[in-house]
């Protein structure tokens, strides 16, 4: 017969294994990913790939550069839109919006980050591609920005309200105006923190295809007209990999792996900024 | 314990007696008269938070280039009384005042006075070291100038002055790159009163500015204070009354909101008029 002791001893570790199984089949199909589109995407990776356009159907060879490009204009155009808005948006929360007004944003926010990418595409579908009468990178780069909005604009909050209260005070009592005590004072000591934040809205942003299926479409040339539709990694990743071509197939596995670095490298940037010394936290 | 004696027994009380002597005492417990040589004034000065009356109708004088402290057990209005003076109460949620607070005569709760004018007249140090962890040692000192957009003339010279003076520049003269919270306490105190100064105030008010300080740490700046109380005009917060004794010309006892009583610290020390002033100087309660 088995003591309390001994009966709670091997719960305890029971549970522990248990647990320590449940990680790594977590951690399953992240390594296959990896293993996998390193395994094939890797081959893929030439100096042609980065900064050759594609060729016309049926040719080999050719590159995604258009790609590459797009994706870049694409996410920048998403920030240039997402990140003044968002960070603006979450001082207003932070700073003034203990109210019912500020109450209705928050969770208006909490709710839009949780709508599915595809409705914020077709959102800006109808908003814009058919006002404007055809797909363009500035739809684009709408519907990316209003997926990274409520990211930006909490995290934005969140670390703003971490900001003691002590620090907004001091700032008064010298005499600085609140406008400025915000930005010079509350915004500057939470800097590291958004700017983490606005690195995984980013990340996030970076690898969205539907909102971009009815927004920039797509385009096989290098483009940098903003009315114009326009490539993106992952539209072309989608293109490629649907369509019968074993060279394409293997560009868009190429391409899956350049993207995946590319959030992987977003993310790391964000852990390190959280890392930054004399942050006050 | 008796507080009392152990107050009497301290030395710098000695060097107040010839300055605090220079005015009576009858004048001293005369507001209507004492005004008049008055840097600031409150007269009937009430504060909420809420519903709850926090201060009730305090008529002080504070004395131009005097050390006016104020004593009295912790959440009776102290820090609520000082945030009146430079228009800080205001800011937080439902807080609000009735009476008037004086500053060369001119009422600063009026149109007329802008609070950020006001704080810029009024320097303020608070109980908690708070430099901005952002800011170099040196932008900390100018930060008044510089976040509110203005440049001084000589800023060198201003963070010089301004650190001596509150005798920190030998310690980080050669520092002034790093950041204002790598300093410890007691020089992140210094740090704050030098950027406190560096706008040149007329009063500066200090809520409790050694509670979160050491010894030897509340030595210096008990020394700072009391060398510029010759300059400025200083409201010093305390609930040690051997520091009122120390650092302080003038003391006002307030209790539960009420202003018991005011006059030269060593007239309040030795002979208190009331009876609660004396309960509390002699340890009975607080
Ligand atoms: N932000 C606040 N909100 C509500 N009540 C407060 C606030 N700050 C202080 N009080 C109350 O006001 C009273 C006086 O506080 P305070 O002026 O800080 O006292 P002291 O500085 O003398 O210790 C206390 O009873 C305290 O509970
Ligand atoms: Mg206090």
């Amino acid at each position: 017969m088995l003591d309390h002791f001994q009966r709670r001893k091997i719960t305890d570790i029971v549970a522990r294994w248990a647990c320590l199984g449940m990680v790594f089949l977590a951690l399953v199909p992240l390594a296959s990913v990896l293993y996998d589109l390193t395994l094939k995407g890797l081959g893929g990776f030439s100096w042609a790939f980065f900064t050759q356009l594609p060729k016309p159907v049926g040719e080999t060879g050719g590159g995604m550069a258009n790609a590459f490009m797009g994706s870049a204009i694409l996410v920048g155009l998403g920030c240039a839109f997402g990140i003044p808005v968002g960070v603006l948006g979450g001082v207003y929360l932070a700073e003034f919006g203990n109210n019912r007004f500020g109450k209705i944003v928050r969770f208006a926010a909490d709710v839009m980050s949780g709508v599915p990418s595809i409705t914020v595409g077709i959102f800006v579908y109808t908003m814009v591609v058919l006002t404007m009468h055809r797909f363009s990178a500035l739809a684009g780069g709408i519907a990316l920005a209003i997926l990274m909005l409520p990211t930006v604009m909490r995290t934005t909050e969140e670390l703003l309200r971490l900001v003691p209260d002590s620090l907004r005070e001091a700032g008064l009592a010298l005499g600085i105006p609140k406008w400025r005590v915000i930005l010079g004072v509350v915004l500057r000591t939470g800097a590291p923190g958004i700017a983490t934040g606005i690195m995984l809205a980013v990340a996030r942003a970076a690898g969205e295809t539907a909102p971009l299926l009815f927004t920039a479409f797509g385009s096989r040339f290098l483009s940098l007209k903003l009315d114009q539709p326009m490539g993106s990694l992952p539209v072309q990743i989608y293109t490629y990999a649907v369509s019968p071509y074993e060279d394409w197939h293997q560009q868009a596995w190429a391409a899956a792996l350049a993207l995946v670095l590319l959030v992987l490298v977003l993310n790391v940037l964000a852990r390190v900024m959280t890392r930054q010394p004399g942050q006050g936290r | 314990m008796n507080a009392l004696s152990s107050t009497l027994a301290m030395p710098r009380l000695d060097l107040h007696d010839s300055a605090s002597l220079l005015v009576s005492d009858q004048e001293a417990q005369s507001p209507a008269r004492a005004s008049q040589s008055a840097k600031m004034a409150t007269e009937n000065l009430s504060a909420w938070f809420g519903k709850n009356k926090i201060l009730k109708e305090i008529s002080l004088p504070i004395r131009e280039k005097r050390v006016t402290a104020l004593i009295g057990p912790s959440g009776c209005g102290k820090s609520t009384y000082i945030r009146c003076l430079n228009r800080l109460h205001e800011v937080i949620p439902g807080a609000r005042m009735e009476g008037r607070v004086l500053l060369d005569g001119q009422d600063v709760y009026t149109r007329a006075m802008d609070p950020v004018a006001l704080r810029r007249r009024v320097g303020m140090v608070f109980q908690r070291p708070n430099p901005f962890p952002t800011l170099s040692i040196r932008d900390n000192v100018l930060a008044g100038w510089k976040l509110a957009g203005m440049r001084p003339e000589r800023p060198d010279d201003l963070v010089e002055r301004s650190l001596r003076q509150a005798a920190l520049w030998d310690e980080v003269k050669d520092v002034l790159n790093r950041s204002g919270t790598s300093l410890s306490g007691g020089q992140q105190q210094r740090l704050c009163i030098a950027r406190a100064l560096a706008l040149e105030p007329e009063v500066l008010l200090m809520d409790e500015p050694c509670s979160a300080l050491d010894p030897i740490a509340t030595a210096k700046v008990e020394e700072l204070i009391h060398q510029l109380g010759e300059k400025y005009t200083i409201v010093i917060v305390t609930h040690s009354m051997q520091q009122a004794a120390r650092v302080s010309h003038y003391t006002a006892f307030l209790y539960l909101g009420d202003l018991v009583e005011c006059n030269t610290t060593d007239a309040l020390f030795t002979r208190p008029a009331d009876r609660r002033t004396e309960d509390y100087i002699t340890g009975r309660f607080g």
